[in-house]
């Protein structure tokens, strides 16, 4: 589903990710595990196509086309997800309006038809019900006055509305309690199936015990230096970084 | 035959002698004096320069250097207008056409001010001093026509349409109506005035607007400028009003070349309220300025502004605003905000607000902002399918939500995201966000 080769990317001239390669196939979850400045939101942010960041070398092939060739919406339409790990805020911009917005988006681009507010509302309530979020945040505007578990969850609903292949997490379990992080790992599980990877992005082993990864990798000064099986992300737990560091070095 | 000057003051003031015997009113004497002095004070002022004041961030040098006309008579009666759902006066080129309008059967009285002039003498000039603004002083000299509105007290007169419209005409028309609205006691109206006109047609629409509110009278006053792209829109209104009354302005500023609206409002008796709301949407080689000057003139009055600028392309915004709270104005509630928006790295925002405060118990406050489209709720926007331009324009209809919120008159915010949403289809940008 995603391949990733050799890639180099900086910011403002500063290398971040120095040949990292990283295979998902279709229907897995892996994990991205690292220390801080190892380069997790850089590679989060270059897979969605964030401007500001430069790709140097190596590749990127989601399904079977090149994802570094495409404009953030393209990528978006062909079935790619961010999770943001810091929601932005829309003032002035419903949420309820916001997400069919998207919705329609994807769906005209993939040449499906477009859902009416009716049925719109209809999909997005029985979500919501799922994510425990009360109807009112549909008026609000986007994240405003939302908070951190609030933010998190109506990401997992725009996730869930939008039914990507790929969905990328950055640090969604940041700031989480245990129940709203129970809500985010249901969803992202509920989506799991053939057609659906995950690239989930943490500092802690928590989120893993609930969203359980087929592979897990260590990222380390932009580079994956070691992967292993769902019992890698215990041992990091217990070890902490530095031994594995010290492993590769 | 002696030379004319074709262009710059002395091209009006030669048209004004020329036209003496025959513009409106010409055997009443007040009229005439009225046209006298507005015409001595135009001589004297001209059409200011950027070293006045009042005119340092717009320069009408290019008004001053411009060949004008006169309007022609019962020209085009291929316009085709929407059809009317309200009362509507419509002019073209600023003279009134009763076989466009339709103003039957109203329960307050609707002229034209070339007909009712000699009944006018107590109204007509009444708010305005043309000694100290050179464009009402143009139109003091030159008016041919207007509408007058008169809503008796307590009668609740609903929705009235003031559509102005230019017919394309190698003559470069310049035309000053003066219109004149007064509410009786607890009356209400709500106005919905629309100026446009060819694309590409240059002509200059001058109009004076005098406001009379009542004791708790209340007058919504929207204001559609979408005027042709080479069209100069100089707009000045002047409005009073007496205790509880409401006077709200909302103008959209899209058309025109250069766009000048002037807003003077006196609240003149305690517990007046007034709210200025607007938004200037400007694209490549416009220019448009909004300048407020608020008079607090009696205690426990309260005043609103909100200003949005959005700018694209190689535009400049302009905002003053005045809020002056004189000694006797204690009590007064005055809020003034202005928020510019700037799309490209060529436009230019020019900001002026200004406070003069003699009384001592007031809350009085302004803010302005400068800012351009935020780039990560740009790429939040498209990492959900949403493309570039439509991400933009929905940042840019948040951005102006505050104003348009503002506006009380569903009949006005309705013809205002009408608006809007023609705008940006001018832009090329087909559909913002989408309701659910």
């Amino acid at each position: 589903m995603l391949k990733i080769e050799n890639l180099h990317a900086s910011i403002d001239g500063k290398s971040i990710l120095n040949g990292l390669t990283l295979e998902i196939p279709a229907g897995e979850i892996h994990a991205v595990m690292g220390p801080n400045g190892s380069g997790k939101s850089t590679l989060s942010y270059v897979l969605a196509g964030r401007e500001g960041y430069e790709v140097t070398e190596g590749s990127v092939t989601f399904g079977d086309i090149d994802l570094l060739a495409m404009e953030p919406e393209e990528r978006a339409v062909a079935g790619v997800f961010l999770a943001f790990q810091a929601p932005v805020e829309l003032p002035g911009v419903g949420n309820a309006n916001f997400l069919r917005t998207a919705l329609n988006a994807v769906r005209r681009a993939k040449g499906e038809a477009e859902i009416d507010a009716i049925q719109f509302l209809k999909l997005a309530r029985a979500r919501m019900k799922v994510l425990n979020m009360p109807d009112d945040m549909l008026k609000r505007p986007v994240n405003v006055g939302f908070s951190g578990g609030e933010k998190k969850r109506n990401e997992m609903l725009q996730m869930a509305l939008l039914s990507p292949k790929l969905a990328l997490l950055d640090e969604t379990d940041s700031g989480l309690d245990i129940d709203a992080l129970k809500l985010v790992s249901d969803t992202v599980n509920s989506l799991r199936g053939p057609d659906f990877s995950a690239l989930v992005i943490t500092h802690y082993q928590r989120l893993l015990n609930h969203i359980v990864p087929d592979r897990v990798h260590v990222l380390s000064a932009g580079r994956i230096i070691k992967s292993g099986g769902p019992e890698l992300a215990q041992e990091l737990e217990a070890s902490g970084y530095g031994a594995i560091q010290a492993a590769a070095a | 035959m002696t030379a004319v000057s074709s262009t710059g003051p002395a091209a009006f003031l030669g048209r004004h002698e020329g036209l003496r015997g025959r513009l409106p009113g010409a055997a009443l004497p007040w009229v005439e004096a009225l046209r006298d002095r507005s015409a001595a004070a135009f001589r004297a002022q001209g059409f200011p320069t950027r070293r006045v004041e009042a005119w340092k961030y717009t320069d009408l040098a290019v008004v001053n250097a411009s060949v004008f006309g006169e309007p022609l008579t019962g020209v085009d009666d291929a316009l085709a207008l929407p059809a009317a759902t309200n009362p509507r006066a419509v002019f073209i080129d600023g003279r009134f056409r009763a076989d466009l309008s339709t103003l039957d059967g109203l329960a307050y009285a609707v002229e034209n001010l070339a007909t009712a002039l000699p009944q006018l003498e107590s109204r007509l000039g009444a708010l305005v001093r043309p000694e100290e603004q050179a464009l009402a002083a143009l139109n003091g000299m030159l008016f041919e026509d207007g509408l007058v509105v008169t809503v008796p007290d307590g009668v609740e007169a609903g929705v009235l349409e003031l559509v102005s419209y230019a017919t394309e005409s190698e003559r470069a028309p310049a035309f000053h109506p003066r219109h004149l609205v007064r509410l009786g006691a607890n009356a209400s109206l709500t106005l919905v005035e629309t100026a446009a006109g060819p694309a590409t047609a240059r002509y200059m629409h001058n109009p004076v607007f005098e406001i009379e509110v009542a004791e708790g009278g209340r007058m919504n006053h929207g204001r559609l400028q979408q005027e042709g792209r080479d069209a100069f829109f100089l707009s000045t209104v002047y409005a009073r009003v007496q205790e509880g009354g409401t006077y709200d302005n909302f103008t959209l500023n899209a058309g025109s070349r250069l766009a000048r609206n002037e807003i003077h409002v006196a609240l003149c008796g305690p517990k007046a309220e007034c709210h200025m709301n607007g938004v200037q949407l400007l694209a490549d080689g416009q220019h448009a300025d909004t300048t407020t000057a608020l008079d607090h003139a009696a205690p426990n009055c309260s005043s609103r502004q909100t200003y949005k600028t959005v700018l694209s392309g190689k535009s400049r915004g302009v905002f003053q605003g005045k809020i002056l709270v004189r000694q006797i104005a204690q009590k007064t509630d005055g809020y003034q905000m202005n928020q510019a928006l700037l799309l490209s790295p060529d436009a230019e925002i020019d900001s002026k607000p200004q406070l003069e405060i003699y009384a001592d118990d007031v809350k009085c406050s302004h803010g302005a902002t400068v800012g351009e489209l935020d780039a990560e709720q740009i790429f939040f926007l498209r990492s959900r399918g949403i493309p570039l331009e439509q991400a933009k324009a929905i940042l840019v209809e948040a951005f102006l939500t505050e104003a348009v919120e503002a506006v009380a008159d569903e009949a006005i915010r309705d013809a205002l995201s009408g608006a809007v949403t023609g705008w940006w289809q001018r832009q090329g940008i087909q559909g913002g966000i989408e309701v659910a």
